[in-house]
C-alpha cells in the first residue's frame, strides 16, 4: 500500500494518537484549518460559494468537523486508506471536482492548526509524520480523478 | 515590488518581535532536515545529520538556523526593499551553493510552523496570511537572481 510504506509503525501510532485526541474538538480544528486556508489562499473560497464560511458560522463548523472526522477515520488504519476513502474519492472526483492542488494548501493549513494547538508537542518528528500522512491522504483522495 | 499596508507592517513586526533567534534558530534547520530529508544534500560539511537525534544535537545545524533568521531580520527591517536586500544571498545560493529554489518555499513553511508552535493562538488565520505574504516576498527575492 503506497501510502503506508514510508510511515514507520511508530509514526502510524503517533498519527493515530494525535487524531484520536483531536476527535472531540474536530469542529474547532477543522474550522480553524479552513479559515486559515481561506485567509492565505483566497482562491480556495471559490469552492464554497454555496456555504456561509464566515468565522463561527454553523456551515464552517460542520464542514470543518466533517473533514477532521474523515482524516481521523483514515488515521485509525493507515494501511487501509484506499478502502476507507473510497466513497470520498468518488465524491471528490466526480461531484466536487476540486483541483487537487488545493489538497496541499489545506494540508499545510492543517499542519499550522496542529502546531498552534499542540505547541511544542508538535515536534519535528510529529510534523514529518503528519506531513507524510496528509500527503498520502490527499494522494489517495485524488486517485479517481483521471 | 510588494505593497504593504500599515496593518500588514504591524502584523509582520508583531510576529517577528515574538521570535527569539537564539531559541528558534536552532529549531529551524533541524525541522527542515527532519521533515524534508533531501535537504541534507546541501549540508555535506555539517557532519552527522542523518538521524533525528544527530540533527537535533548538531551544533552547525543550530548555528545555521540563527544565520537564516538573522537574514530574515533584514527582510523585516527592509520590507520595501526585500528584493535588493536579498540580491547577494540569492546569487550566493544559486551560483555557489546551487540550491534548488523550491527549498526556499519548504523552508518558509518550516519557519511558519516553527513559529506557530511558539505563538500558538497568536498566529491566527489573518496573522498567518500576512506572515505568509511576507515569506512569499522573501522566497521570491531568493529566487530573483536565478537566471
Amino acid at each position: 500500500m503506497q501510502s503506508a510504506i514510508m510511515l514507520s509503525k511508530k509514526e502510524k501510532k503517533l498519527i493515530k494518537d494525535i487524531w484520536e485526541r483531536l476527535t472531540p474538538v474536530a469542529e474547532d480544528i477543522g474550522s480553524d484549518a479552513l479559515l486559515r486556508m481561506f485567509a492565505s489562499y483566497p482562491g480556495t473560497k471559490t469552492y464554497f460559494s454555496h456555504l456561509d464560511i464566515s468565522p463561527g458560522s454553523s456551515h464552517l463548523q460542520s464542514h470543518g468537523k466533517k473533514i477532521v472526522l474523515a482524516i481521523a477515520e483514515g488515521a485509525k488504519d493507515i494501511s487501509q486508506l484506499t478502502v476507507t476513502l473510497a466513497p470520498l474519492q468518488t465524491l471528490h472526483a466526480y461531484q466536487l471536482r476540486i483541483d487537487p492542488t488545493n489538497f496541499k494548501l489545506l494540508s499545510h493549513c492543517m499542519l499550522v492548526t496542529l502546531a498552534c494547538y499542540l505547541g511544542e508537542e508538535f515536534t519535528p518528528v510529529a510534523h514529518a509524520a503528519m506531513d507524510k500522512f496528509l500527503s498520502a491522504f490527499a494522494a489517495v483522495l485524488a486517485e479517481k480523478y483521471r | 515590488m510588494v505593497k504593504w499596508t500599515e496593518e500588514e507592517r504591524q502584523t509582520i513586526r508583531s510576529v517577528w518581535e515574538k521570535v527569539d533567534i537564539d531559541e528558534t534558530g536552532p529549531q529551524l534547520i533541524a525541522r527542515a532536515l527532519i521533515v524534508y530529508p533531501w535537504t541534507e544534500r546541501y549540508f555535506g560539511t555539517f557532519g552527522d545529520i542523518f538521524t533525528t537525534s544527530a540533527i537535533l544535537t548538531n551544533a552547525k545545524v543550530a548555528t545555521h538556523g540563527k544565520v537564516v533568521l538573522r537574514a530574515l531580520d533584514r527582510a523585516v527591517k527592509n520590507l520595501d526593499n526585500i528584493t535588493e536586500t536579498y540580491a547577494a544571498l540569492s546569487r550566493l545560493h544559486y551560483e555557489k551553493l546551487k540550491v534548488d529554489p523550491d527549498n526556499f518555499r519548504l523552508l518558509a513553511d518550516c519557519i511558519t510552523i516553527t513559529i506557530a508552535c511558539k505563538l500558538k493562538a497568536a498566529l491566527n488565520p489573518q496573522v498567518q496570511a500576512t506572515w505568509q505574504k511576507f515569506l512569499s516576498a522573501v522566497v521570491e527575492a531568493m529566487n530573483n537572481q536565478y537566471k
